[in-house]
Formats: structure tokens, sequence, C-alpha cells
């Protein structure tokens, strides 16, 4: 952030449309922009809103004009059309008007006598009159000069009247009508001239000899306004360009017609559509100053701001006339302009505001991002600091808790009163769990942190089952629990895999049946994942075992077909199961005794495990948290029994390396069966032997061929037992009880019929406890020595606890040779059997565990130690001489570089890295290319047959460090190193780093 | 009463050993130096040791004279010096010093003088105070063998 804030500030500066235009773009230029001007983001919003405002009043103006326009057009069409008509119909009718004259002027002056009268007229105007619609009707008046007054008086036989019907005063000229249409008949015998209007119409008219209009006016009849138009016809036929004077002369007389154009004019409008939105105006506009009105109210209300003027033309060249229109109502406000602005304005507004919005995301899921990254290195960092803290730590406490470990066997050494004994002792015992605790928890953050690795070595599974049980055999011997393990002999003898996490899953699971359970059994069960499905489907195949089941009823309701008679979670491990896998197995066994398991080909096998315990189970409520790391069942379990509840996590994480899973069946006050699969790699036959040695105990091979009855009521105990025996080389059969045993023995006796011939007879001690078969016993007892058994067969008493008292009894009645201790595990087994029977003990060699077996691998081997420090390098020597090493030394890696020239005689060189001058790393390199080199020469040469033979020049270089980081181990490998130790030498550290390289 | 000596002198050793565990002197890598200990090489313990002393005197000379000669003292070559001096004192398992020396280790690496100084005092009050303890050690322990020895004939 600190970074980004820098940039924004110079970008400040940057315009705002440009900015403006980036938003619109989109956000391809996204973060550093975007995140860079975070802060004018509201700023950018409200210009953005105020420049569309700006625009969408802008678009509502030019649309609003737009209309103002079209509604000018509109207007102005409108007028033109209606003058143009106007003046049209006029003209019209000026035209039969002026058509009207020639008549007259033909029939009634060039005829004499006239053709026309009073009468004929105002027929043929009658029938004529639909031609001039617009006038209201048509006279001819005479022009008779004062002198010949008299005469025409007298001639038509009345007086010539003024408009006012008054005799005529005397004047120059009088222009009397007598020639009128019917409609207009009122004025015959007026003197024309009389009327101010009429009288400058008639001058004008005769003078130019055109029609002329009159001012507008009220005309007479209707009131409404109008116009007299004026026609002067001449006597004779006036010269081609006559003059006024001439005109004047030859005028006859004026033929008159009174224009209503109020009417013309509604008629016309009436005849147009639109007639209702304009308001139409005629203006006489003769008298500049003074706008006479021909139509329309003067002060109409319209629409005052927009008006169109039109020019008329009605043939008068003295009179102008205008047509004015306008709109009847004001310009409506444009609902489309205003609509469409707005919702332009809203629609920007919401664009500007989405891109805002967008924007503001945009920056806050960057800066969310950016917190989230830090966050992430702070998360790693910490959880590395974690790992290393808890490697430290845990390392840091170790030291100590040596110490007092140390020290408190030290104590134990000393004089103590038996409390002060007992207190230290107890200790102790905190002190390794404690260290146990320490373990677990750096095992869970090794697992966490992925770096647990797992090993690939080959180990006997067996072995390591009977181990972890001795180690449980105290506890559950106290607690007269009964601890027993079956492994399947389909399960190979020798499997790659880890057995050091193989032996703490199997401990762990253990050790909490253990801590459980207060009665009954806990029974480890191993067998081929691939087993279980084929179980069900075999049918019982067996004869014998089904015989002494059914020889030997069950007693007591409450017997469940388990180990040890108590019900347990799972069904699976009852007899009923339990026995076609025992039978299938037996029928393979019986087909081919060497165990060549068919699916060998395979490289690797599954196994499944189940741990079964009839303890207190496991609450309903606390079943799917079990896994969960620090998780009991409940407080009060950790406060009964103590533990963290780290145990199963770290047994589900490695079962999960292992490439399996686990689950368990559990019923609280029944049991839990823990079941969980492993997948293991088949172990070569070759490399079988050789590893064979260093990590399995080797079970004595004297017994072989031996044969036994097992004597047990609880068919899956007896087949524990068998197994067990069976390891030795033992044929085992089954029986139900004694009585059965010795029956087959007599049998034998008899008949050679059963091939049994026992030298071993196996009680169980409670089936022995019972009295019959004690009687029994006894009684087989006599007939011992009756038979011609040429071997007795040894009786062993099986017990999980035995008190002094049954022991004694055990002894008294003797026919118990000893008591085999359960657990039962094949060596002890054997060791009992080699104990009574007597079988010589080949193979007792001293096995003083790893010491003697590192002892063996380093004696008598050279080895090179690098170090620069004395005391360190004086330690090191000291610890592999102690092993029977010969040891050279060498203080720095130049040293190194000389001695283990080629050839050299050194089987191992064991380095330190830090060293001044030449460290490990560099040492080893150059050791390396050494090597090399050398190999080149004898591939190139081929003269040294003697090295040849022996193979590459390459010595295992070991690192000695004081750290075990994980990274320095990899730095190692990588050097061409082949190992590490960590530098105070443990014995199992070095062991299993030599190991590697001497095998014996 | 020799018998009853021997039995003294174990307790002593014990003592001793407990005292030196207690303070944090040593650490359990002393126990597992005795343990090379046996019929093969009977004075283990003690020869590395001596080697011990001796190359840390060594050390702490020129720790010193590094410190005191110059105005501007040479840090690496001290860093290298404590390294050799942690990694013999964590074989022989001399815990304190092998702390007092991480310390001075992270003086000198930030060049703090005033710091090295100190720690190069607690260094060699340290280092004096482990060889009296441990001197005194072994001659409990010479006791012993010399007790073991008479005792031994007498067995017989």
């Amino acid at each position: 952030m600190g970074l980004k804030l820098q940039p924004s500030q110079q970008q400040q500066q940057h315009h705002s449309v440009a900015v403006k235009v980036n938003e619109q773009t989109g956000t391809k230029r996204g973060y550093t922009f975007i995140q860079a001007n975070r802060a004018w983001l509201p700023k950018f919003l409200l210009l953005w809103v105020m420049v569309m405002a700006f625009l969408s009043t802008w678009i509502y103006k030019k649309m609003d004009a737009d209309i103002k326009v079209r509604r000018k057009e509109v207007l102005s069409s409108m007028c033109d059309e209606r003058a143009r008509m106007l003046q049209d119909q006029f003209s019209v009718s000026v035209n039969h008007v002026h058509a009207l004259a020639i008549l007259i002027s033909t029939f009634h002056y060039y005829k004499n006598p006239s053709a026309i009268d009073q009468e004929t007229f105002a027929e043929y105007t009658a029938r004529t009159a639909f031609e001039r619609p617009l006038l209201s009707g048509v006279a001819y008046a005479e022009r008779v000069v004062h002198s010949e007054r008299e005469e025409f008086e007298r001639q038509h036989g009345w007086t010539i009247k003024t408009m006012q019907r008054e005799p005529s005063p005397v004047r120059d000229e009088y222009a009397p009508v007598i020639l009128s249409q019917e409609t207009v008949s009122y004025i015959e015998s007026l003197d024309m001239m009389s009327g101010e209007e009429d009288r400058e119409n008639i001058l004008r008219a005769r003078a130019t000899g055109k029609a002329v209009l009159t001012n507008p006016f009220r005309l007479l009849g209707s009131h409404h306004l109008g116009v007299v138009l004026t026609f002067p016809v001449y006597k004779a036929k006036l010269p081609t360009r006559p003059t006024v004077e001439e005109r004047i002369e030859a005028t006859a007389g004026y033929l008159g017609g009174a224009f209503d154009v109020e009417s013309l004019v509604e008629n016309l409008l009436g005849q147009l559509a639109g007639n209702q939105a304009i308001l139409v105006n005629v203006y006489d506009i003769t008298n500049t100053s003074d706008h006479l009105i021909m139509y329309g109210h003067q002060n109409q209300n319209g629409d005052l701001a927009l008006l169109y003027e039109s020019k008329l033309d009605f043939g008068d060249p003295f009179r102008k006339h205008t047509m004015i229109c306008r709109y009847h109502q004001k310009a409506p406000t444009s609902w489309t302009a205003l609509t469409t602005a707005f919702l332009f304005f809203v629609i920007c507004l919401l664009v500007g505001y989405i891109l805002y919005g967008a924007a503001i995301h945009i920056v806050k899921v960057e800066d969310d991002f950016h917190e989230m990254q830090e966050l992430k290195v702070r998360a790693e960092a910490a959880d590395v600091a974690k790992s290393q803290f808890l490697a430290t730590v845990s390392h840091e406490i170790r030291t100590p808790m040596n110490g007092i470990l140390g020290m408190l066997a030290l104590l134990l050494d000393t004089d103590l009163s038996s409390t002060q004994r007992d207190y230290a002792q107890t200790a102790k015992v905190c002190g390794k769990a404690l260290i146990t605790l320490i373990n677990e928890v750096l095992d869970r953050a090794k697992i966490e942190a992925g770096k647990l690795e797992m090993e690939t070595v080959p180990f006997d599974l067996r072995s390591i089952l009977d181990d972890v049980l001795s180690l449980f055999s105290e506890k559950s011997r106290n607690k007269g629990v009964e601890l027993a393990v079956f492994v399947s002999d389909k399960v190979p003898e020798m499997v790659m895999g880890d057995p050091g996490r193989f032996r703490q899953i199997i401990t762990n699971l253990v050790g909490n049946s253990v801590k459980f359970t207060e009665r009954g059994h806990i029974f480890v069960k191993v067998h081929l994942a691939e087993n279980t499905k084929p179980v069900v489907d075999a049918k019982a195949e067996t004869c014998l075992n089904g015989g002494s089941d059914e020889g030997v009823p069950i007693s007591g309701a409450h017997q469940f077909k388990t180990l040890s008679g108590y019900e347990a979670a799972d069904e699976r491990n009852s007899w009923d199961s339990f026995k076609h896998l025992v039978s299938y197995e037996e029928s393979q066994y019986g087909a081919s005794v060497n165990m060549t398991v068919p699916g060998e080909t395979s490289q690797s096998v599954t196994l499944m495990v189940s741990v079964e315990d009839t303890g207190i189970g496991i609450p309903l409520i606390a079943q799917d948290r079990v896994f969960m790391p620090f998780m009991q069942a409940d407080s009060s379990t950790s406060r009964h029994y103590g533990g963290t509840g780290i145990g199963l996590s770290i047994t589900k994480c490695l079962v999960e390396l292992m490439g399996g899973h686990i689950s368990f069946v559990s019923r609280p006050q029944v049991g839990s069966t823990f079941t969980f699969t492993a997948d293991f790699g088949r172990c070569k036959k070759a490399s079988f032997n050789d590893t064979k040695k260093s990590n399995t105990e080797d079970l004595p091979s004297s017994f072989r061929g031996l044969k036994a009855i097992v004597v047990d009521r609880k068919p899956v105990r007896a087949a524990v037992t068998r197994y067990h025996l069976k390891r030795l080389g033992i044929l085992a059969e089954v029986a139900g009880s004694v009585k059965i045993a010795v029956s087959a023995c007599g049998k034998n006796g008899s008949s050679c019929g059963s091939k049994i011939q026992p030298d071993i007879i196996l009680v169980e001690k409670d089936l022995w406890l019972s009295g019959e078969d004690g009687g029994l016993s006894l009684r087989m007892l006599d007939w011992k020595p009756n038979g011609h058994v040429f071997k007795l067969p040894k009786m062993f008493l099986l017990a999980t606890n035995i008190t002094n008292a049954e022991l004694e009894k055990a002894k008294a009645a003797s026919f118990v040779d000893t008591v085999i201790m359960k657990p039962m595990r094949a060596s002890m087994v054997a060791a009992c059997l080699q104990q009574v029977l007597g079988i010589g003990n080949k193979r007792q060699a001293g096995k003083d565990a790893q010491n003697g077996s590192l002892r063996s691998l380093l004696c008598g081997k050279k080895i090179l130690v690098v170090d620069d420090n004395m005391v360190n390098r004086r330690v090191a020597a000291g610890a592999l001489k102690k092993f029977g090493a010969a040891v050279e030394c060498a203080e720095s890696g130049k040293v190194a570089l000389k001695l283990l020239q080629i050839p050299h005689s050194f089987d191992a060189c064991f380095m330190d890295i830090q060293m001044p001058e030449m460290d490990g790393f560099e040492a080893t390199r150059q050791i390396r290319m050494m090597e090399s080199q050398a190999h080149e020469q004898m591939n190139g040469g081929g003269i040294d047959k003697g090295l040849a033979g022996k193979g590459e020049w390459h010595v295992p270089i070991l690192a000695m460090t004081a750290d075990v980081i994980h990274a320095t181990y990899d730095e190692c490998l990588k050097c061409g190193m082949d190992g590490y130790v960590s530098k105070p030498f443990e014995e199992e550290n070095l062991y299993q780093a030599v190991a590697k390289f001497f095998q014996v | 009463m020799l018998g009853l000596a021997a039995d003294r002198l174990r307790a002593d050793t014990n003592r001793l050993l407990a005292f030196l565990f207690h303070q944090g002197i040593l650490d359990e890598q002393f126990l597992q130096l005795q343990q090379l200990e046996d019929e093969s090489s009977p004075n283990f313990v003690s020869e590395v040791v001596n080697i011990y002393f001796h190359e840390s005197e060594k050390l702490l000379r020129n720790l010193r004279s590094l410190l005191m000669d110059r105005e501007l003292s040479d840090y690496n070559k001290m860093g290298i010096h404590l390294n050799q001096f942690m990694g013999s004192s964590s074989s022989i398992g001399a815990k304190r010093i092998r702390n007092v020396c991480v310390a001075f280790r992270a003086a000198s690496e930030q060049n703090n003088r005033a710091g090295c100084l100190r720690a190069l005092e607690l260094l060699e009050h340290e280092y004096c105070f482990l060889k009296n303890k441990l001197h005194e050690l072994f001659q409990i322990q010479q006791q012993r063998v010399l007790a073991a020895g008479v005792r031994y004939p007498m067995q017989n």
C-alpha cells in the first residue's frame, strides 16, 4: 500500500476526461490506475453526474427546439395554404364579376335598346350565383351626371336616393343602382356615390379600370365584416393604352358586389383540416399604421409567441392584405423530450454509479487481496516459526528431561529408603511420559508440516506385533485382560514399510484399549484386506472345528463367541466370521506349508488390522471427534485415564500416510473395534534373507514337525494359540475339552486312523479350573502310564494371570508341566517349550540388542573422521572405536582429501559440515569428483582389474551436524553425501545411518 | 572401611554430577561421553576433557587478544573461534559455556564490542568454574579407581 500511495499523488493531475474514459472502458488497466486514484473516485462520480446532467439538459433543449421549428413550419404551411385558397376563391369571384361587367357593357350598352332589364339581370345573376359564392350579391349602378339626373329620374320613375334613403342632394355625379340581384334588391335606386367608401371605390375603379376593394366594414344586411368590390363598365371600347381621363370619360357605370369576408373565410377554414388548432386573422394593411381587421377577433387569445403572416393578393394593387395565423393553444410542454432527457440522465447516473461501484469493489477486493497476501505471508511465517519453535522447544525440553531422567537413574542407583525410591521411580515414570508426549507433539507437528517421511524397509510384522503386545503384557495381566494377536497366514512374513510407524500405530491403539478396558480381552487381528469379502461366501468346510464346536456346549447364555467370551462391538471379529477366515487358511496351509501366497505377483499388499477391545467404549456423542487432536471423549475421561488425546489423531495421520484409512465401531459399555488398512510393499526374496537377521528375532526352528492339541472351548482363542504354535512349525489341533483331547490320543493309541500323535497338550486355565475337566485330566494322567505311548505328551497350562494358589494347585496336579503366561508370543512360547522339552537351543547367540549389531556392523571397519574441532574429533573417534571400528582422524577437508586419494582403504567417512577453509560440502564434492575421475580412468584404461572387481569407488560419506533441519539434510544429499548423523552420537541414529552401508 | 570409602566416593561423584546437571553446567552429552569409557579406553573422559581444556584456553586467549588488541576487532575471526568453542563444548556437554558462546556470537555478529567483552568475561568465568568442577570430579574418580583397585585383591 505504501508503495502505491506515492504514484497516486502524481496521477491526481490527470485530466478528468481521460479519467472518465478510462473508467468507462472498464478495468483493463485495472489495478494500478483505479488503485492509484482511489481517493478521486467519489469526485469522478460527482463530475460524471454533473456532466451527464448538463448533457441531458442539452438534449432536452435540442429536442424542444426541434419541436418548435416543426410547429412553426406546420403553422406556416397551414397559413400559406389558407391564404392561397382564399386568394384563389376570391380571384374566381372577381373574375366572374368581371365577366358580368362585360356582359352588362355588351348587352346593356352596345345593344340598343338594351337587352337587359332589371328582371333579366336579377334572373341571370340569381342563376349564376353559384359562381360567386363569396358575394352576397351584385348590383349595377349607372353613372349619371347631374345634368342628366332629371332625365334619368323621369326615365326610371324614381328619384336618386342617398344611402340614408333620402332624396339625394345635388352633386356632380351620381351612381344610382339600376340593376341588382334579388338578394340586394334593397339598394336599388340608392346612389352609391353617397357612401364614402363606395364613392372612393368608384373613383378608383374607373380610373384604373380594374376591380377595386373597399376597406372592410360592416355590411348593411348581415353586419358581417366585408368589403365591396367595384368594377367599372365602359361604354365604348377603350383604346389599348387609355389614359385616366379617357377611362373616366368612357365610364358608363359600375358593377359592385359585397364580399362577406367573414363568412367567406369561415367557410373556407371549415373545409380544411386542423381548423381547430389555428387561429386566423385577415387584415387590410393598406394603411400601414392602422391595420384594419377583415376577419377574426382582434383580441382573441392565442399563442402570442408564435405567429405567421402570409401575403394576400386580391387583385387590387392599391390595397394590401395579409393573413396572420397563430395557434389556438400555447405550445404544449414536450413530454417526449423531457422523458428522453430524464431517462438518459437516469441511465447515465446508473451507469456511473455502477462503474463507481465496480471501481470501489475492485479497490476493496484488491485491498482485501493485499491484506490476505500479507496475512498469508504472516501465516506462513508463523507456520514456519511454529514448526521451528516446536522443534526447538521440544528439543530444548528433551535435553533437560534427559538430564532429569539421567539424574533420576543415578538417584535410583544410590541408597534410598523405599519411600524415596518410590518417589524417584514415580518421577522417572512421569518424566518418561512427558518425553513420550513431547515426541508425540513433535510427530504431530512433523506430520502437519508434511515432513514426516515413511521409510520403506523390510520388516517382520509378526514380531513387531509380539513386541507391542509384550509391552502391554504386564498391564493387561494385572488387569486380568486377555491380550492376543492373530496374523493371517496369507500375510507375507516380511513386508516393506515403516516398522517404527507401524509399531507406533499399533502401540497407540493397543495402549488406548488397555487403558480403557477393565475386563474381557484386547484382540489384534491382521489379515489381507481382500480376505474380508470372500470370507462370507466361504462355506464351512472344516469338520474338526465344527465338531469341536458342537462337542462343547457353550456354558452360560451370555457367552459370546469372541476371544474372551465378552461381547465385542464389532460382530465381524466373532467366531462366526472368523472361523471362515481361519478355515480358509487352513485349507491353504494344508496345501502348501511354505506359505506361497497366490497373489504374490502384485507389488503391494493391503493389510487390514483390527484392534478389538471390550472396554468402556466411546460415547456416541464423542464418536465423531475421536480423531481430532486433543479431544477426548469428555473431560472426565482424561481425569480418569489420563492422556492428551493426541494419540489417535497421530494414528490417523500415520495410517493415511501408509495409504490406508482408519475407522472404528464402538458401543458404550460394550467395547470398541478400531480397524485400519495400510499398504505395504512385498518383499523380494533376495533382500529378504539379508535384512532378516538385522531386525527380526529369529524363531527357533527346532520345533518343526511337533504336534499339539490345544484344549480350549473358545474357538477364537484357540485359533490364536494355534497361530502362535504354527509360527513355531508346530501342527496344532483344537479340542473342545480335555476329554476330547484324551480321546484323540486314545484313538491314536488304538487305531492309526488319525495322524495325531500329540507331543504337547495346551490347556486353557479357565477350562482346567472347572472341576469336571480337572477330574478328566486326572483320569488321563491315570491312563497315561497304562498306555503304550512311547512319548508322553507334555502338558502346558495357558493363563492370562494366575494366582499363587492356582499355581500351587497346578503344580500339585502335576499334569501341567509348566504355565505359559499370556499374552502369547511365539518367542516366549518357544522359550517355554525349550525349557520343558529340552530341545537344544542352538541359536542362543548373545544378542545384546542394537549395541551388538552396531558392533557387528562397524567391527573391523576403517573409518575416517573429519572434524576441525579436536574435542569433537576425539569424541567421535571414541564413540566409533567403542563399536570396534578402526578410526583415523583428519582435522580439515584438505587432509581428508589427501587421505582419500584413490586407492585408499577407508570404508566410510564421517564429515563435519562446518569447517574453516573447506567445509564438509565442498570436501565431499571434491571427493566425489575425484572418485568419478578415477572411475573414468579405470573404464578408459581397464588396467586395474583388482579395483574394477571391487566395483566403483564410492566411499560412504556421512555428514555430522549439530542441527538436524531438513534443509541441511537436503543439502547433504545434494553434494553427494549419503546420510547424516546428529553430532553428539546417539547409538540408534548412528546405527540407522550406518546400517545402509555395512550389511553383514 | 575401604568399601565404605568407595560408596562415599560414588555418592560424592553423583552429588557433584547432580549439582552440575542441576545448575545446567553439563547436559546429558557428558553422560554419553562417560558411557564411551570402557576397558579399552579407561581414561577416555578425562582425556577428551583435557583436550577440551587445552583447546579452550587457546581459543579464550585468541578471543581476548582479538577483542583487546585493536580498536577494530575482527568479528569474523571471532565468529569462527566461537563456532569452534561451541562445537567442542556441546561435544563434551558443557551446556552453560555453549549458551554463553551463543550469546557471544550474537553480540559479535552485531559488532557489539561491549557485549562481546561482557560475554568474554562471563565465558572466562564459566570456563574456570567448569574446569574446577571437572577437576574435582576427576579427582574423586581417581580416588574411586584407587579404592576399587585396592578392594579388588581383597575380595579374591
